[in-house]
């Protein structure tokens, strides 16, 4: 009999869901059997109960720190876009601001952040800041590469057809650019969750950051466990939102890949 | 009539790494309004160049280039161009492809459609309007190549290679229905190939470029009568031709 036919998303979702149900399975029985403290580890049925129990504080804060998440993304994505322009606009202009921008991730966020609170107070605004200063680089990067990356006989094409520079960005260079564009947002959105949590861990008056600092504040190691988790959920739900997105804007890209996928394999 | 297309003297050199390599040596040449006129020389010799020169994607370094008998030192735009890859926009559908002239000449995108489907049918594309170029065969990319040159209305069309890729067969069959465009619509088309018979089975006149840097060593016309069908080849005329073109190509018969 042959197996039944299972949808595409199952078939990739089932392998890390079924690690992940063992992971955890072997984790609380470790917990439940191995005579440590749940100050020490507690076990994952008690962190699902200590986030019950937190739900108000969770939800708010969950909230806070989406939508430092959500304007930092937005302002990461008018920065590093604009930066990619410029980049491609002129060659001067990259290979100024190429090393530069590189430099610039050598900077550790821990370090500015202090700062980013002292000039800023301990408001919206440096929590913003900080999830910008660790989106804009990757989203910069791919976005410019993905310029350079339009074929030029393409691009000569259309200047025998006449085109100006302005229908041949349009026409050409961006759309060859959105594959790249849209892994350096896999990247940047994967990185925004962490940046505003660290940014309230260091000087927030809300948000998931000053949840985890006060939870460890109070040796609750349940609700440490609890904001690790949400963290990284919300972390993944934006990388796969991305990837939605992806899909249904570039059509052309993911057909293109699976005809590789097909000749590859011999199928053709 | 002024030739449609006229190169008078035309050099062209490339220089890199220190090195020049001289592509077009002297050529002259004219075509006139509603000519086939075919173009053949060993690859590498600088054919390409050629297209790129008259398209206005270069300039000669000596030499003029007249369209209508005019002297055009800026001629981007004005002559269809098809180049050797196919460079279909792999974003855009077949129909989004084939629009892309009268969307750059501002024709609405409606408009530039409706003309568009008439001529898919002609084309053997009407099945495939919505697929991404990915997704069609060689030779199915050549014809959408080809409409989306034709779509330019520009009364000149170079055409560079275009059945070069692809098998025998299919390459007599597209050869026809390009006979069968061309009797309809009448452009003059430079048609560059390096298959001898395809030459001489295609054009009014076949001209034969050197090794490079090109030159111009032979132009013949062609002995064949119109309409042309396949089995011509099987004429004395048509091995007689063959024989000459490969002899002034410095292929020894
Ligand atoms: N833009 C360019 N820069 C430098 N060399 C070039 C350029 N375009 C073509 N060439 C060189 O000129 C020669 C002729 O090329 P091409 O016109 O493409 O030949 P063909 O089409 O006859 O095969 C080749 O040696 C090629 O490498
Ligand atoms: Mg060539």
């Amino acid at each position: 009999m042959p197996a039944p036919r299972l949808p595409a998303w199952v078939h990739a979702a089932l392998p890390p869901v079924v690690l992940l149900g063992l992971v955890l399975l072997t984790w609380q029985t470790v917990a439940e059997n191995s005579g440590l403290s749940a100050f020490i580890l507690p076990s994952p049925v008690q962190v699902a109960q200590a986030a019950w129990e937190t739900r108000a504080a969770l939800g708010e804060a969950v909230t806070v720190t989406l939508l430092e998440t959500a304007l930092g993304l937005a302002a990461a994505l008018a920065l590093g876009v604009g930066l990619a322009a410029a980049m491609d606009f002129s060659v001067w202009l990259r290979r100024a601001l190429y090393p530069l921008l590189v430099a610039s991730q050598t900077v550790q966020v821990l370090a500015i952040a202090p700062l980013l609170i002292i000039w800023f107070g301990f408001g919206l605004l440096p929590k913003v800041l900080i999830v910008v200063l660790v989106c804009f680089f990757p989203l910069a990067v791919s976005t410019a590469d993905g310029l350079a990356s339009a074929d030029p006989d393409l691009v000569a094409l259309l200047r025998a057809m006449g085109a100006t520079r302005g229908q041949i960005w349009r026409l050409v260079r961006l759309p060859a650019a959105l594959p790249g564009f849209f892994s350096g947002l896999r990247v940047a959105v994967t990185y925004s969750v962490v940046g505003a949590t660290i940014g309230e861990w260091v000087g927030g008056t809300a948000g998931l950051g000053l949840y985890l600092l006060r939870s460890k504040n109070a040796l609750a190691t349940d609700q440490v466990f609890v904001a690790i988790v949400i963290t990284s959920a919300l972390s993944i739900a934006l990388f796969l939102l991305v990837g939605l997105i992806e899909r249904t804007a570039l059509p052309w890209y993911y057909s293109r890949q699976r005809a590789r996928q097909w000749e590859e394999s011999g199928i053709y | 009539m002024p030739p449609k297309v006229e190169l008078i003297g035309v050099s062209k050199a490339f220089h890199g790494d220190g090195l020049t390599l001289r592509a077009l040596d002297d050529v002259s040449f004219a075509a006139a309004p509603g000519e086939f006129l075919t173009i053949i020389g060993p690859s590498g010799s600088g054919k390409s160049t050629l297209f790129n020169l008259i398209v206005g994607l270069l300039q000669p370094d000596a030499g003029e280039i007249r369209l209508d008998g005019q002297a055009a030192p800026a001629r981007l735009g004005r002559v269809g161009y098809m180049p050797q890859k196919d460079l279909l926009l792999p974003w855009r559908s077949v129909l989004d492809n084939v629009t892309l002239a009268p969307e750059l000449r501002g024709v609405t995108r409606a408009a530039a459609r409706e003309r568009a489907r008439e001529l898919l049918p002609l084309f053997g594309l009407e099945t495939f309007a919505d697929a991404y170029p990915a997704a069609l065969s060689g030779g199915l990319r050549q014809r959408a190549a080809l409409l989306r040159t034709l779509m330019t209305e520009r009364e000149v069309l170079l055409l560079d290679e275009p059945f070069g890729a692809l098998d025998a067969l299919t390459r007599r069959e597209l050869q026809d229905w390009l006979l069968t465009l061309w009797t309809r619509f009448r452009q003059t088309i430079l048609f560059i190939t390096h298959d001898v018979e395809e030459a001489l089975y295609l054009g009014d006149r076949v001209l034969v470029l050197s090794a490079r840097p090109a030159r111009v060593v032979k132009t013949l016309t062609v002995a064949l009568p119109r309409p042309r069908r396949q089995g011509l080849q099987a004429l004395p005329e048509f091995g007689r031709q063959v024989a000459e073109l490969l002899e002034a190509l410095g292929i020894a018969v």
